[in-house]
């Protein structure tokens, strides 16, 4: 079995038949594969636990992590802009109106417009999105795509992300915990950290493409 | 397995140059110890690490059972999404396409995101002879292809190069590709990927095709995931128009529940994160989101011979982490270049001997590139058996024979007759006993194999002789 050359040849037998054919063929003699056990955890969190260790592990990446309520969301993310000296600001769709109400005049918002050039967004000096969830023991922000959160290309240029979670409804423990919540087949980022690299002895050396500050911010609602 | 590096020596030659070369030998011990104990600790926070592993087996075996099956639901699912399947039996039919894709676009010129696959087929190189020029992104896969280099491992390419050589390379080659490297560029890691940052940038902001691998494909849903930490991936995958992923038909899962199995292991057993920084997953196409056309390239080149395999088919488990090399103790030493292929450590040890043949040199050696210490096997997030699969290889190897392999043949065959006929043998061991001022203290061979090997001292009369002589009696009076 080991040396199997199987070969079809004939009309009609593109690359497509001939893989599938070759496929069909190594695996005749093989046994059954059961369903794979999933016995591994389903969380390895007690649920009272989730923000401040979804804080932590953030914190650990080199995440800025900030904690908030609803009326104080405004002013945090008036002055995270302007303590980061930022003339504009990329803003989603549908993000909520009332988060960006403190921002100062001296910011300029810019509406994301699909028909920008990418050129167009790199010269924008920060964004802020919602998420879809986030998973505290891994300190992921999972973005989906949605209104609040925009096309995956404007929290990627820009080189400053602000990303609003409310805690503790869009929190989850783990990755199987999260799995169910996520609709698949959207266009997924998961963020876990600003962008890194390792790759020069081992160094670790924030953003080489993506944004090299995240800041999040919890807020309770 | 084409692409690869044609004329590469066997591996102990390779290897003893490699041994060599005390700054490769201290960049790569750093580096693996560093990454290996990093790893130990991110695995120990999960308690079920056991059953992760177990389950992630288990998905991959069953997977690859049917194989057949998987693959034409995964069809199904991107093509129904927006995207476009094509099959390619080998490399050089997954280059064809690539290039006839980036030709229809009118564009010459690719980005880029690392993939070993691609690296596997050979492709920039099959693309420059068309007059595409493709840049890899990654800021390793940079400093590799700048520097006219090869990578050396799979997760950190460029683990063998230090800081004052990765200058080197940017200040004397990036302008020839882009943008040039500031002037006065220190050798700080900051400074080098800020240069880096700088010098892609550029090129991604123009892009309009991006060439890309998958850590996974979901059959189910269509999806494909990338995993990775800078952003190149990113960059790759949503700003050009037309994105290409050429991916090995192993790397589909059933389910989307699977990939909770696996964004647990790998960024574990990789990087030892938690998490990997970046993980992009897309459906096909999405509206006003990334790339309008999407073409997947699902790349047999050798795994259906893998896989027809039943001990070295386990080989396919393997999700590229990388954690084998950084335990084995034979890496450490060699290097990845020692191993003459994109795959290097113990997993190409396996791997590539099964995708390429073990008919060529290098390839007939790999699977001797090891201390059978099993260290990779106890990494391996998959359970792949690598010291398993490296005997299974051996045999394989000594049947087909070859210079050493057709004398140790035959002396196995001599040996084996002499073995069945008791008389020849007692008649040779008194021989041998009468004669032992005479032998040699090596066995006979010029091979590597003799040369370390001391042949033990013959007693001065046969242990049978000596038993009929002092114990005859007994033996009569046992009956037997």
């Amino acid at each position: 079995m080991s040396d199997a050359k199987v070969t079809v040849t004939g009309p009609g037998t593109g690359s497509r038949e001939r893989m599938l054919a070759r496929i069909r063929a190594a695996v005749a003699d093989a046994p059954e594969a059961p369903e794979p056990a999933r016995d591994y955890l389903d969380t390895h969190t007690a649920d009272s636990g989730v923000v401040d260790l979804l804080a932590e592990n953030l914190a650990d990446y080199r995440a800025l992590v900030h904690r908030t309520d609803g009326a104080g969301l405004p002013a945090l993310v008036g002055r995270l802009l302007t303590e980061r000296g930022a003339r504009t600001v990329l803003v989603p769709p549908g993000l909520p109106a009332p988060w960006l109400a403190a921002v100062p005049d001296a910011v300029a918002r810019i509406e994301d417009d699909p028909r920008a050039t990418a050129g167009e967004l790199d010269t924008v000096d920060s964004v802020v999105t919602g998420c879809a969830l986030a998973i505290a023991e891994t300190g992921t922000l999972v973005l989906d795509g949605s209104p609040d959160q925009g096309r995956r290309r404007i929290t990627l240029i820009p080189d400053h992300h602000i990303c609003v979670v409310r805690v503790p409804d869009q929190v989850v423990a783990s990755v199987p915990r999260a799995m169910p919540r996520i609709v698949p087949t959207r266009a997924l980022t998961w963020i876990s950290g600003p962008s890194a690299t390792s790759d020069i002895e081992l160094d670790r050396v924030e953003g080489v493409h993506g944004p090299r500050t995240l800041e999040v911010i919890l807020v309770t609602e | 397995m084409s692409g690869t590096y044609l004329g590469m020596p066997a591996f102990p030659v390779a290897a003893k140059e490699a041994v060599g070369n005390e700054t490769l030998r201290g960049n790569l011990r750093h580096a693996t110890h560093t990454i290996r104990d990093k790893r130990a600790r991110a695995v120990a926070e999960l308690a079920d690490w056991d059953l992760l592993r177990e389950a992630g087996k288990q998905i991959k075996d069953r997977t690859l059972r049917h194989l057949d099956r998987y693959l034409l639901q995964l069809e199904e699912s991107v093509t129904a999404a927006g995207g476009v399947v094509h099959w390619a039996a080998d490399a050089e039919e997954a280059n064809r396409i690539v290039a006839d894709l980036v030709k229809a676009t009118g564009e010459r010129e690719v980005v880029k995101v690392k993939s070993m696959a691609t690296q596997e087929i050979g492709l920039n190189e099959a693309l420059a002879a068309e007059g595409i020029a493709a840049y890899e992104t990654d800021l390793a896969e940079l400093i590799v292809q700048l520097g006219e280099d090869r990578p050396s491992h799979i997760l950190v390419p460029a683990i063998h190069r230090n800081r004052g050589e990765i200058r080197e390379i940017f200040r004397d080659r990036m302008g020839e590709w882009g943008r040039a490297a500031p002037d006065g560029l220190s050798d700080t890691p900051a400074e080098l990927a800020e240069a880096a940052r700088l010098h892609l940038r550029e090129k991604f902001l123009r892009a309009k095709v991006g060439v890309s691998g998958a850590n996974f494909m979901v059959a189910e849903t269509g999806t494909l995931v990338v995993v990775e930490s800078e952003g190149n991936g990113r960059m790759c995958l949503t700003l050009p128009e037309t994105l290409i992923s050429v991916v090995g038909i192993e790397k589909v899962v059933p389910s989307w529940r699977d990939l909770e199995v696996f964004l647990q292991t790998l960024p574990r057993s990789s990087t030892a994160e938690r998490m990997n920084p970046y993980t992009s997953m897309w459906t096909g196409t999405h509206d006003s989101d990334g790339p309008r056309n999407f073409h997947l390239v699902l790349l047999d080149n050798g795994r259906t011979d893998t896989l027809a395999d039943e001990v070295g088919r386990q080989a396919l488990r393997c999700i590229r982490c990388s954690a084998c090399l950084n335990v084995c103790p034979v890496y450490e030493r060699a290097g990845g270049h020692a191993y003459g292929s994109v795959y290097p450590g113990p997993i190409g040890a396996i791997l590539s001997p099964q995708l390429r043949g073990t008919r060529s040199e290098i390839d007939a050696s790999l699977p001797y590139a090891s201390s059978l210490c099993g260290a990779c096997y106890e990494v391996c997030p998959v359970a792949i058996d690598i010291p398993e699969v490296l005997v299974h290889l051996r045999e394989r190897v000594a049947d087909q024979g070859g210079k050493g392999h057709r004398l140790e043949k035959a002396m196995m065959k001599a040996a084996g007759w002499v073995l069945d006929h008791p008389g020849v043998l007692a008649a040779g061991e008194r021989a041998a006993s009468r004669t032992r001022a005479l032998h040699p203290s090596k066995p006979p061979g010029a091979g590597a194999w003799t040369d370390a090997r001391e042949l033990p001292e013959l007693p001065p009369e046969p242990f049978r002789d000596w038993w009929k002589k002092n114990r005859g009696n007994d033996r009569k009076d046992s009956g037997t």
